[in-house]
């Protein structure tokens, strides 16, 4: 076979991978799409379910945006901070490699075993109740992997001589992470935040029972009230309740995707700007 | 005449891990001179400069035995990151952070808590026009480093270092990627520098030793092997290996 024949096949081959690859994402946008805006209506937005399976969402969305938000101001400063002690702190000792191994496995263990983690710890031992605090604590441990990871991966990539630069000038080492590491980093640990962001909005396992309420119609009063969340009501509705139109349990995945969506919109758009005014 | 002696150092021993890179060096290096070091690939001469600013300790496997005294002060017992201010370094390669020309020359003096910007300025245009730099970049003092050329980036590099006013600047090959014109303008500024600074140029050019040394060390696998004026060196080496290498037999 002469060269340039081959080269095409290994292009095809590659060409149809990438294809393959994106062609279940456009799929299932595509029936959430088209089945799940028959349903979305302003009423279905800004109002509270008047019974199982009726009325609108409100709560729900509220809820998942509470969950977020919460998370995120829990997993995001300790995971970078952790992540900045085990990139440019820690030594490389047997209790350090066990820390970033049990790291590693922390982010393969499945998303149930938190649920029933955070019910012992938070809802039953420190006694928070099934609540948006419990809720919000079993998902940052949950997402805290995520941002760990890519705080040191971003913290590695920053070039080792920006830092001897920065210290043969003088500067403390702490002044080295915080002016001449950190700025370049933060592109990458904002990817981390997106991942944990679209990661803790959408799983239901961590809070079905440390969070989530089965029916609620109206908002959380404080952070220790029971809140609606999107994907549990999806799984309600879809499965706990009969009767319900198939099509009502569409609108609410189209919700929470497009909710997922203009969250992580917001950060990639601000990634944009903070990188387009750095050359680097 | 009595020479001020800057730096001294005391049977000065480094190693990584296993491997010996440092061994028992003594040497003396005079205030005001200029200090050529050569020698082949894996000689020390690089780890000898990262010894003396202390950079060498960021390495997990380097540890080390004997004494370097600057003044007389033994450095070890310094304060790490004021022994950095007294010595400056410019790396092998260009390395401007990706920031302005004027944040790059004022990050030294702006890590030590200087916030006045008249103060700031005046440091910026004096250590550009050290380094020969100023003229070219005068009215760029807001762009970013990384738009200047390498030889101007490098010119940069120098500022930078001058800027925090050390004692002592350290060159670790500072022209092995810059074209001859770029080269020249920094040796230019060498010979300008060392009215008021002692500095150490490590080099895998030997002309470069030659043209700009005023006394020259040959470094051979972590040994100091030679180390005379360098037209003596150059001339009449009195050690075979150092001929040798100067003749380019091996390296």
């Amino acid at each position: 076979m002469n060269p340039k024949r081959r080269q095409k096949i290994v292009f095809s081959l590659l060409f149809i991978s990438s294809l393959l690859v994106i062609t279940p994402i456009f799929l299932i946008f595509f029936f959430i799409f088209k089945e799940g805006i028959k349903v979305i209506s302003w009423e279905f937005l800004t109002t509270s379910p008047a019974r199982m399976g009726g009325g609108g969402v409100f709560p729900a969305i509220v809820g998942t945006l509470y969950l977020t938000l919460g998370t995120v101001l829990i997993s995001v400063p300790l995971g970078v901070l952790a992540g900045i002690y085990l990139s440019e702190y820690a030594k490389e000792n047997l209790l350090t490699r066990l820390v970033k191994l049990a790291i590693i496995n922390l982010a393969g263990v499945p998303s149930i075993v938190y649920g029933l983690f955070g019910l012992g710890l938070f809802v039953i031992f420190l006694r928070f109740g099934a609540s948006l605090l419990s809720g919000c604590f079993t998902l940052s441990i949950m997402v805290l992997p995520i941002v760990i990871t890519a705080t040191k991966e971003a913290l590695n990539n920053v070039p080792q001589s920006f830092r001897e630069v920065s210290l043969s000038l003088g500067a403390t080492k702490w002044q080295t992470i915080r002016y001449c590491v950190l700025p370049y980093a933060f592109g990458g640990i904002l990817t981390g935040v997106i991942l944990s962001i679209g990661r803790a909005s959408g799983e239901t396992a961590p809070i079905l029972f440390t969070a989530a309420a089965f029916y609620l119609p109206h908002l959380p009063r404080s952070i220790f009230d029971q809140v609606m969340a999107l994907p549990y009501h999806l799984y309600v509705v879809a499965t706990q309740v009969p009767g319900v139109e198939r099509r009502v349990s569409y609108g609410i995945c189209l919700v929470l995707v497009v909710l997922v969506i203009l969250i992580d919109l917001i950060a990639l758009i601000t990634r944009y700007q903070i990188r387009k005014k750095k050359l680097w | 005449m009595v020479e001020e002696i800057k730096i001294e150092t005391e049977n000065l021993n480094v190693w990584f891990d296993s491997i010996h890179a440092l061994k028992s060096l003594n040497i003396k290096i005079r205030k005001n001179e200029i200090l050529g070091i050569i020698g082949p690939a894996n000689s020390g001469k690089t780890t000898f400069l990262r010894s003396l600013n202390r950079l060498n300790e960021l390495n997990p496997k380097y540890h080390s035995s004997g004494k370097i005294y600057i003044d007389n002060q033994d450095i070890s017992k310094s304060d790490v990151n004021l022994l950095r201010r007294r010595i400056g370094m410019v790396f092998a390669l260009p390395i401007p952070l990706p920031i302005s020309v004027f944040d790059n020359i004022s990050y030294g003096l702006r890590m030590q808590g200087v916030r006045d910007k008249k103060i700031l300025s005046q440091a910026v245009e004096k250590s550009l026009k050290a380094a020969y730099l100023w003229d070219e970049v005068k009215d760029r003092l807001k762009e970013n480093s990384l738009k200047l050329s390498g030889g101007q980036q490098q010119r940069l590099c120098i500022a930078r270092a001058l800027a925090t006013e050390p004692e002592v600047i350290l060159f670790d090959e500072p022209c092995s990627g810059l074209d001859p014109i770029s080269t020249a303008k920094i040796e230019e500024a060498m010979f300008k520098l060392k009215e008021n600074y002692t500095l150490i140029l490590v080099t895998n050019n030997v002309k470069q030793a030659a043209r700009v040394g005023d006394r020259t060390a040959f470094f051979l696998s972590g040994e100091l092997i030679e180390l005379n004026k360098t037209d003596q060196l150059f001339t009449i080496p009195k050690n075979k290996r150092t001929e040798d290498y100067i003749m380019g037999k091996f390296g």
